[in-house]
């Protein structure tokens, strides 16, 4: 019984498609201009590109990015994955814990970096890889504890008590029976927590000493400075990246039955 | 040996978690806002934050939030119910969403080619007969790169409420005779206002303090109370002020999520 979409309606909806890429692809465009500004094109180069890829203070950015990304990822699945288990088995005070969980989710960036600049110079962290880390980790939990609930939630005890039943030890309860059973809450929880780091660009801004970068920050620093089409070429690659990302997810999702999800903190 | 510790041991990097980054924290902002810029104890931050300096620049923040939020809703709210009616739409609302995974800055900085000087931007008013004029560095572009960013974010909870309602409410709707107007009026939009509100509430909140966009974009012409903060953190080096802002934000913050409620939020 699905009516027919009008015309006005498609072109409505065309257009802000069009809206929301054009400036990728125009920084893209750009990234080939001679020129060396994003306005008037004047002949084909892949000199911007060339640079990025011998750029080594860059590469060594882009690496500290994604070493970060990983790593915190990897440990707020595992926290965030536990916490959602304890959450979950909690008799009371469930919704407590729960609203100090969405606390960093709702909370403004910028709050989230100044208070945290001041608990590491309270703590006497150095401000730098450890710092990052540590916030990237902290404000990535809280997503992930709220993709695995869910799946906890729907997830039928008396699975666990016919395990518990068979005679399966509290360990292989949670190895053989929950984890499996959870796992795509777990799957997109990571990878949200990855999509979180990789973005974060005011926390890390605020923790971050001289000597370390992300990508974000980087940018940021050579945005200030004005047009530079080498970050064109960069945002061009990045932008393949993320496609990519996108399609592995997608097809993981397919064959998962996840949700695509687009939360902001 | 405490049997029920050794149990629960499982959760306590969980805890350890909401202690140091959650407690922790808001306490400590709530503690560095009473220091003045001399370390003295005293509540001149606060006496600061009531001189109309600091109580304009909240409500220009509130405003330019505002604006942003309500543009959103215009524009998304449509883009969301024409989603429903695609065919594919799981995958027509994938396309949306891929724009907010490309990195914040990138977009901001597209703008700046966009909006500049010989930008495309330009370019199109010169071509209509308008002539260039000045775009980089106004509240204009300011409002618009960040309805530009925040929209996909504002689609995504409408999208879910709309795909949630019942179809046969809507037939029922206009088997009892309901004009299609009086259809969306009457039953889509009270059911899709969780969605609504979860929308505001995730576009208002860092509408009040994007900072990067308003160095970027505004060129230091739009002070949010995010800019404010940034500002006295690592510029001024005046904590004290800064957590003083952070503390009222943190209400403002506090308050918004109390009245629209942590709804159903995205996925």
């Amino acid at each position: 019984m699905k009516e027919k979409t009008s015309p006005i309606a498609k072109l409505y909806l065309f257009a802000v498609i069009l809206i929301l890429y054009a400036p990728i692809f125009y920084l893209i465009y750009y990234s080939f201009n001679s020129g060396g500004t994003m306005s008037g094109f004047e002949s084909f180069t892949f000199d911007y590109y060339i640079e990025v890829f011998e750029d080594v203070r860059l590469f060594t950015i882009v690496l500290n990015t994604i070493v970060i990304a990983l790593l915190s990822a990897l440990f707020a699945t595992i926290i965030g994955t536990l916490g959602a288990l304890a959450i979950h088995l909690m008799k009371k005070r469930q919704n407590t814990i729960l609203g100090l969980n969405n606390v960093l989710i709702v909370s403004p960036d910028v709050i989230i970096g100044a208070s945290f600049l001041i608990l590491f110079t309270i703590a006497g962290i150095s401000l730098g890889f450890t710092s990052v880390l540590l916030s990237h980790i902290a404000f990535s939990i809280p997503i992930v504890v709220l993709m695995v609930l869910p799946k906890l939630a729907e997830m039928n005890p008396s699975l666990i008590d016919a395990a518990r039943d068979l005679g399966a030890s509290r360990f292989d309860v949670f190895t053989k029976v929950i984890i499996p059973y959870i796992n795509p809450g777990i799957f997109a929880g990571f990878f949200m927590a990855l999509t979180y780091s990789l973005d974060d660009f005011a926390v890390t801004f605020f923790v971050t000493g001289n000597g370390f970068s992300t990508l974000s920050v980087e940018i940021y620093s050579m945005a200030r400075r004005g047009i530079s089409l080498h970050i064109n070429a960069l945002s061009t690659l990045l932008f393949l990246v993320t496609l990519l990302l996108v399609a592995i997810y997608y097809i993981l999702s397919q064959r998962g039955a996840l949700k695509i999800g687009g939360f902001r903190r | 040996m405490n049997h029920k510790f050794i149990r629960n041991l499982y959760a306590v990097p969980y805890v350890i978690w909401i202690l140091l980054f959650v407690i922790a924290p808001i306490i400590l902002v709530l503690y560095y806002s009473f220091f003045d810029i001399h370390g003295n104890f005293s509540l001149v931050n606060y006496e600061r934050f009531f001189t109309p300096v600091y109580l304009k620049l909240t409500l220009d923040s509130f405003w330019y939030a505002f604006l942003i939020t309500f543009f959103s809703l215009i524009v998304a709210y449509p883009t969301a119910y024409l989603l429903t009616k695609t065919r594919h739409k799981q995958l027509w609302l994938l396309l949306i969403i891929v724009p907010s995974w490309i990195n914040l800055l990138l977009k901001a900085y597209a703008f700046m080619g966009i909006f500049g000087t010989y930008g495309a931007a330009n370019n199109f008013l010169e071509f209509i007969g308008i002539g260039a004029k000045q775009i980089l560095f106004t509240d204009f572009s300011f409002v618009f790169v960040s309805v530009y960013i925040f929209i996909p974010f504002m689609i995504l909870p409408i999208f879910n409420a709309l795909n949630n309602i019942n179809p046969a409410l809507i037939e029922a709707a206009n088997d009892l005779g309901a004009s299609k107007f009086m259809t969306f009026r009457r039953v889509i939009f009270p059911l899709t206002l969780d969605g609504v509100k979860t929308g505001c509430q995730v576009v208002f909140i860092p509408s009040l303090s994007l900072f990067m966009l308003t160095r970027l974009i505004a060129g230091n012409r739009v002070i949010t109370l995010g800019t404010a903060i940034e500002q006295h953190f690592l510029v001024t080096q005046d904590w004290g002020m800064g957590a003083t802002i952070s503390v009222f934000l943190f209400l403002i913050m506090f308050i918004i999520v109390r009245f629209t409620g942590i709804g159903k939020r995205g996925a």
